[in-house]
């Protein structure tokens, strides 16, 4: 098996190297989080806040939670990360099924 | 652990099929299963036509016949032909990525005792009050008011059926991603394959909607929900769009590795490279991604209203033209071709007639309003036998002949195969060409009987007597398995001669680890290329070294036994004065989690064929 | 490299979760499941929205009037923390840093305990203040199925993430159960996904009416 990182020659260069990637990565997450939250909360204040018209709340919120499950899986779940295509395919495959299913169900069901 | 297969006692072969993760074992097991699935399935059609050979007949009485063609379609559909494509796709697929084991051998054997613990909990609804009678689609309303336990039988145990196709899927999918040989790209994949990776996809995408639908079903009737009851609320229609969301994917989950095993076929008995592969591909792929778009064309009469019934019916008659691209590129390969009419090249033939029949009656009922005509008519039972019979059993009886050498290491006597051919094809034709005539003459289907003089004696005598043939062919088969398995002749690697892909580079059968050295795998049709450079066989990859195999496990068995366990205490804890329903749901579903468990926690990390071991056994082959 | 061999902060490679064949199945495998599981949820979805509001009885209770903004922000906030702290277990894991790890996997598990505890609470008072149970309606079917999926999910994770903890607590990080452990924190990150939807969904639409 091969142990690609390490290509300096020095092992203890690369660990601080390594180290300092993940952590600065730690950081991205911390701010994704950060992010999430601040999007719930206006999710949850645009209800709270009972002016607005429904006709204008559900589709925000909706958007909001996309940007959110966005958030979760390309940074939380390192979708973005390589190595992740065949998990992208599929994920994408599912949500267009799961987008078809609710659509039917929102749209030609007897009511 | 010894390589040399030594004679083993009944109860160590039995223990070793109960434990087994390898998976060609497990496609024996699915082989038998299924093969005895599709028994009972066929009884249960005998039993229809001898109702319907006269008018007023009263050979079953009308309630036993609606159980007897739901379990006739339920059987045939989940229990016969998924676990028999499920066998080669397990025999095969492995092989011919140049695989030494799935991904998940352990899971592998978890998704056959599902599904056989989910068939056996089905079939028991005979012996225990009666089987499901609200034919295979279920729908809520009926299935609802169904008295007794046949409808939770019907979802209990397709449930538990279901997860274990689930598992099987994903499974599949993971071994064709990360397993294949060095040099085996994508594109040059054989179509066996390609197909086992679409299906394996369908799989994963359309058995969550089943898994759901089945679960309102199980609540409605046992725990008292209300999901189909319209006086509390509940809309019966959700159970239909799960059904078809879940059913018209499953049908392309069955026709396409047919497609895949006749693409293998017209190659080899064409001594020809498969006509158009890249586009063959591709078709595939489109065939899965529309199969998603078009199941309310089941439904076109439920009153979806025009707009939707126009999309769908769109939608439909597109799934005409990737198919027709298979058709025609099925056609070219054998064009030019040196043809050798071997048996399964004669079941290959027969299908693209027999198919493209079944294909334009799809494209007539997938025209939404014609199909209030044709709708609950035996023109819809002739289209579907058409598709599954003359698509689906046709490729699962030409793979049997076909792989049956790479299986069992012996090949089906060629004559007795044949017959086979002649009465099965014959007694198919005859059986429902002319149920085409009597749905446009207006028998409706699933009727238990009908009255004279309504112009239907006849033609149901005719389609009574091609059962009759069927059934004859599928006894010579049987005769055929019997008696090459008794001479049990040993044949070599490539019994066909003309062996085009890496399955016939193996000795047959393969050894348990299949590879001794993974092959190097040049372009399509792997090993065809190296016989055609004058090799005898495949351009190892890889030196000699150990092999790592996984250990064999009795968990899969109690996994799906505490389902099994559970599902009795789901169906009967509603029961009048029921005490033990309750504790034995909650000890069933212990029983799963503390299996889980043991697994979990129970390290497993396989053992290694020592490298001087493979060096040892040179006549046991496995050489790439 | 073998999965069993005792592991060092020099020999532990950047994507333990990935090193071993085993491993690449298991995650490529893994996420295959969530693509099924996506279904599966949108599935649920969709009864919910066709049988949202929908009651025998004009008397009953509907949406708009059980939901309320502070139980459901608590319990959409514990969450949404404990997919962080299950973010940085996996952190200090690609760090070789096994007791970081078990402290931050440990975090996780209170908060998922607190948000079933929550949950449990909640159902509790919408079947004895509002009546509104599994039988009193299609709606109630629809929502306690919906809900209480996700809220197996949540358990079953639970006990998955205990069970790991407590198998590999003597023995640290390997090769081996590397793999498992990032693998339940995605299962994690997905229940996680679907509860963003959930809120919104069914709560927070729910109180838009």
């Amino acid at each position: 098996m091969t142990n690609e990182q390490l290509n300096s020659g020095n092992p203890r260069v690369d660990i601080e190297y390594r180290r300092k990637k993940n952590a600065e990565e730690m950081r991205h997450q911390v701010i994704s989080f950060a992010l999430m939250i601040f999007l719930t909360l206006i999710a949850f204040v645009a209800v709270a806040y009972e002016e607005f018209s429904g006709w204008f709340v559900v589709p925000f919120i909706l958007l909001l939670a996309g940007v959110q499950v966005i958030f979760q899986l390309f940074y939380f779940m390192h979708m973005s990360h390589k190595g992740h295509e065949a998990p992208k395919l599929f994920m994408y495959a599912g949500m267009v099924v799961a987008f078809v299913t609710i659509l039917c169900y929102t749209t030609i069901i007897w009511w | 652990m010894s390589t040399i297969a030594q004679k083993k006692g009944f109860g160590a072969t039995l223990w070793d099929y109960l434990t087994t993760v390898d998976h060609k074992k497990i496609a024996h097991l699915y082989l038998i299963a299924g093969g005895f699935f599709f028994l009972v399935g066929g009884l249960e059609a005998l039993f229809i036509r001898i109702q319907l050979l006269k008018p007023n007949n009263d050979f079953v009485s009308a309630g036993f016949f609606n159980e007897i063609l739901t379990m006739h379609g339920t059987t045939m559909i989940f229990l016969a032909a998924m676990p028999l494509v499920f066998a080669f796709m397990n025999a095969i697929m492995p092989l011919q990525i140049g695989a030494r084991d799935v991904a998940f051998p352990f899971l592998n054997a978890l998704g056959f005792w599902l599904f056989l613990f989910g068939g056996i909990f089905l079939n028991l609804s005979w012996f225990m009050g009666g089987a499901p009678d609200a034919g295979w689609t279920s729908y809520a309303s009926l299935s609802i008011t169904s008295e007794g336990h046949g409808i939770d039988f019907y979802a209990l145990g397709l449930q538990i059926a279901g997860l274990g196709t689930l598992i099987g899927g994903i499974n599949f999918l993971v071994t064709i991603i990360n397993m294949r040989a060095p040099g085996m790209t994508y594109m040059r994949m054989p179509m066996f394959t390609w197909t086992t990776f679409i299906v394996s996809a369908l799989i994963l995408f359309a058995f969550p909607p089943l898994t759901v639908g089945l679960f309102l079903m199980t609540f409605d009737r046992m725990f008292g929900a209300n999901f189909f009851d319209a006086a509390m609320g509940g809309n019966t229609i959700i159970w239909e769009h799960f059904f078809w969301i879940f059913g018209h994917p499953e049908v392309y989950i069955l026709i396409l590795p047919a497609f895949g095993i006749f693409s293998e076929i017209f190659a080899i008995f064409s001594r020809k490279r498969l006509f158009g592969y890249s586009s063959m591909v591709f078709a595939t792929v489109l065939i899965g991604f529309l199969g998603f778009m078009v199941w309310a064309h089941h439904m076109f009469t439920t009153g979806l209203g025009p707009i939707a019934n126009s999309i769908f019916a769109v939608a439909t008659m597109a799934i005409a033209v990737p198919t027709g691209i298979k058709i025609f590129n099925w056609l070219f390969t054998m064009w030019g071709g040196s043809i050798r009419f071997t048996t399964p090249m004669l079941w290959a033939i027969a299908f693209i007639p027999s198919f493209i029949m079944g294909g334009v009656t799809g494209v007539m009922l997938g025209s939404a309003s014609q199909d209030y005509q044709y709708h609950d008519t035996y023109f819809v039972v002739a289209h579907f036998h058409y598709v599954i019979v003359g698509g689906v059993v046709f490729a699962l009886f030409a793979g049997a002949h076909l792989y049956w050498p790479k299986m069992f290491g012996t090949m089906l006597n060629e004559f007795l195969g044949k017959i086979t051919f002649v009465l099965f094809f014959v007694g198919f034709h005859m059986t429902f060409f002319i149920q085409h005539f009597l749905g446009l003459w207006g028998m409706p289907r699933r009727v238990f009987t009908y009255l004279p003089g309504q112009g239907f004696e006849t033609s149901n005598v005719i389609s009574s007597i091609g059962a009759f043939l069927m059934a004859a062919g599928v006894i010579v088969l049987l005769v055929n398995v019997v008696i090459t398995s008794v001479k049990n002749e040993k044949v070599g690697n490539d019994p066909w001669e003309d062996g085009r892909t890496l399955e016939w580079a193996l000795p047959s059968p393969p050894p348990y680890y299949n590879f001794k050295q993974l092959p190097l795998v040049r372009g399509l049709d792997a090993y065809w290329l190296e016989k055609m450079d004058g090799k005898k066989g495949m351009t190892p990859a890889e030196p000699i070294g150990d092999i790592h195999m996984p250990n064999n496990s009795f968990i899969p068995f109690t996994i799906s036994l505490g389902l099994f366990i559970a599902a009795f205490g789901a169906m009967f804890h509603g029961d009048e004065g029921n005490t033990w329903g309750v504790p034995v749901l909650i000890f069933g579903l212990l029983f799963t989690l503390g299996s889980m468990f043991v697994r979990s926690i129970k390290d497993d990390h396989g053992y290694h064929i020592p490298k001087k071991e493979l060096l040892d056994d040179k006549d046991l082959g496995g050489k790439a | 490299m073998h999965v069993e061999e005792k592991m060092t902060v020099e020999k532990w490679p950047a994507s333990p979760e990935k090193q071993t064949l085993e491993a690449k199945n298991k995650f490529l495998g893994f996420w295959f499941f969530l693509g099924g599981e996506t279904v599966l949820f949108a599935s649920l979805f969709a009864t919910y929205l066709a049988l949202k509001d929908s009651v025998p009885r004009s008397d009953m209770y509907l949406a708009k009037d059980l939901f309320e903004i502070p139980l459901v922000f608590v319990m959409t906030m514990i969450l949404l923390t404990s997919s962080l702290t299950s973010v940085y277990a996996m952190y200090h894991m690609k760090n070789f840093d096994f007791k970081k790890m078990q402290i931050w996997l440990g975090i996780t598990v209170v908060l998922g305990l607190c948000f079933l505890g929550l949950e449990i609470y909640e159902f509790n008072h919408y079947v004895h203040e509002f009546g509104h149970t599994f039988t009193s309606s299609a709606f109630g079917s629809a929502f306690y199925t919906l809900v209480g999926f996700h809220g197996a999910h949540v358990a079953f994770g639970l006990l998955w993430i205990t069970t790991l903890m407590i198998r590999n607590s003597k023995r640290g990080l390997n090769l081996y159960n590397a793999p498992k452990f990032y693998v339940a924190s995605l299962y994690w990150h997905f229940i996680d996904v679907v509860w963003v939807f959930i809120f919104t969904v069914v709560y927070l639409m729910g109180m838009v009416g």
